[in-house]
């Protein structure tokens, strides 16, 4: 076979170099820029059409891989293979949830003892403690913001799965914690813009209003919107599904809070009513909705 | 040992003059930049999945240059017919085989400086921090990994018939080491006889090529491996590679050359 030239090699190398260039500056342009609204249709389409042109429908089982490699960089690659025992909660996710410590969590020890010396020769050699980004990673000294190397495989997740509603949640609350408050405000209206009326995203970005950019009406429109589609069609599925319920309780019982600070009472009543209705203790809640219709009858 | 070191010399020389490693290089720049410059969430600080990325790239294109080296050193003197002048001189077939075996690993090592030397510009300049004894350690380990696998790689080149057939056939058992090797106990264990005592034969036959690979550990700033296990690993390393060594020895001693 008759070899080929440099040139040819050197045609061949620009090409690919041309292709990958036209593959990833769209993207680098979307990643650079925080995207307008206006924008989001726009982008969204075109960096849903490079994945789905690659992998068609199929890209959304790689959302959870991706998901995934955040998890395993947030332990510093100590992380389960295939080969042994899963974790059944992902500790990535765990604070976005409310979820502190990681007591449930089978990452710990999943290797257990070395059963022989190439084992233990081998463990020498890959990291070898569970450990967190946020509680200071391996060595014990690094930054908690350290933490931000896991948003671009939550990034990448949400790409591969625009309807991946966790890795929405786990970025928006990563980002709080990091300090990008717009950048946290923009992932989550990413995810609404994909998810349109999704309960556990509006509460998120509601508590994003009213914890830290102190806007409280804009945190209880965002609420109320969150409570008003949480009985619309689109929200079929979210209603069995734990989670949102969970959030569909928690956006009742903030703004019931927020009507009981401003002395709405009839509202606050109105909201209680609600969270009595899907709250695990309804006898608590019951206990709360006496205390403030007590309020009401002393006028306090 | 002059001898060694004269064939040793060839085998380098051939290595820049060929383009793998060119292409193979410029393939790992050009996606390790353009993955460097993508930014998340306006977040400069952001730089280990390119890590990830550069340092998988590393590993790839080091085994295709390793392997497609030493596959192709003994078959091309036969097909040139250079063989024969070369053995005609005072060179024992041993001595070919130590010539060839030195030249693809110091040629690998030579890469492997130049892939590293990137790394750590590219990642030190984004992260402004220079784990220097950390990159030195992984260059090393994966040096003395290469070890092993040319020697394999030699010992291929004598027991298949052409180049092509040991690229392919030692890429799939390199690959399969690295990825399943370090799991067969487990999977061993999952298993009933006879089946699980086959699979721990092959597990503890098998050159265990991942204990070399620190990547995580690197990507993920974990410090530095202790020296001492990186001795430990160089010496089974330096078995391994001595038993594939004296086995091309075998072959290649009674081996007609015509």
């Amino acid at each position: 076979m008759k070899k080929p030239s440099p040139g040819w090699l050197l045609a061949l190398l620009l090409t690919v170099c041309f292709t990958l260039a036209t593959l990833f500056v769209p993207r680098a342009a979307w990643w650079n820029g925080v995207p307008r609204a206006a924008d989001w249709n726009k982008s969204q389409s075109q960096s849903d059409n490079v994945f789905k042109l690659l992998l068609g429908e199929g890209r959304r089982l790689f959302g959870i891989e991706m998901f995934v490699m955040a998890d395993s960089y947030f332990h510093s690659g100590y992380y389960p293979s295939v080969f042994d025992q899963q974790e059944t909660e992902k500790d990535v996710a765990a604070p976005a949830y409310g979820k502190t410590g990681d007591s449930d969590s089978t990452s710990d020890d999943f290797l257990g003892p070395p059963p022989d010396w190439i084992a233990a020769l081998d463990r020498q050699f890959v990291p070898n403690r569970h450990t967190h980004l946020d509680s200071g990673g391996p060595l014990g000294h690094m930054k908690s913001s350290e933490v931000q190397e896991i948003l671009p495989w939550l990034k990448l997740a949400t790409d591969m799965n625009p309807q991946y509603i966790k890795a929405y949640r786990v970025g928006g609350y990563w980002l709080r914690r990091l300090h990008k408050l717009a950048e946290a405000r923009d992932f989550l209206f990413e995810g609404l813009h994909n998810n349109p009326g999704n309960i556990e995203l509006l509460f998120d970005l509601g508590w994003l209003y009213e914890k830290d950019f102190q806007d409280t009406d804009r945190a209880r429109n965002v609420w109320m919107a969150g409570l008003r589609c949480w009985g619309g069609a689109q929200s079929a599925n979210d209603q069995s599904n734990p989670e949102a319920q969970l959030a569909y309780e928690e956006t009742a019982m903030n703004l019931a809070d927020l009507e009981q600070d401003q002395g709405n009472w009839p509202q606050a009543i109105k909201y209680l009513e609600m969270v009595k209705k899907v709250s695990p203790n309804p006898d608590t809640v019951q206990k709360q909705i006496d205390e403030v219709e007590k309020k009401v009858t002393t006028g306090k | 040992m002059n001898t060694i070191r004269a064939l040793t010399g060839v085998v380098i020389k051939e290595l820049y003059r060929r383009k793998d490693f060119y292409v193979l290089f410029v393939l790992t720049a050009v996606i390790t930049v353009a993955a460097g410059s993508m930014r998340f969430f306006q977040d400069p600080n952001i730089v280990r999945y390119m890590k990830d990325l550069c340092m998988l790239l590393i590993w790839v294109s080091a085994l295709l240059i390793t392997i497609a080296t030493a596959a192709r050193q003994i078959p091309a003197e036969r097909e040139s017919r250079t063989i024969f002048p070369l053995l005609a001189k005072p060179v024992t077939r041993g001595q070919v085989i130590l010539g060839k075996f030195f030249g693809c690993w110091l040629a690998s090592g030579i890469v492997l400086v130049v892939f590293y030397v990137f790394f750590a510009i590219v990642t030190g300049s984004r992260e402004q921090y220079w784990p220097v004894a950390d990159y030195f350690q992984a260059l090393v380990l994966q040096w003395i990994m290469l070890g092993i696998v040319t020697a394999m790689t030699l010992l291929g080149s004598i027991v298949f018939a052409a180049p092509s057939s040991t690229v392919t056939i030692l890429f799939i058992v390199v690959a399969g080491i690295l990825f399943l090797g370090r799991h067969l106990n487990t999977v061993a264990l999952h298993n009933a006889e006879p089946l699980r005592g086959l699979i721990y034969t092959i597990y503890f036959i098998i050159p265990h090529l991942e204990l070399f690979d620190v990547r995580e550990r690197l990507v993920n700033d974990w410090g530095l491996v202790s020296w001492l296990d990186c001795g430990l690993a160089a010496l089974y390393a330096a078995a391994y590679t001595g038993l594939f060594l004296l086995l091309t020895w075998l072959a290649f001693r009674r081996k007609s050359l015509t």
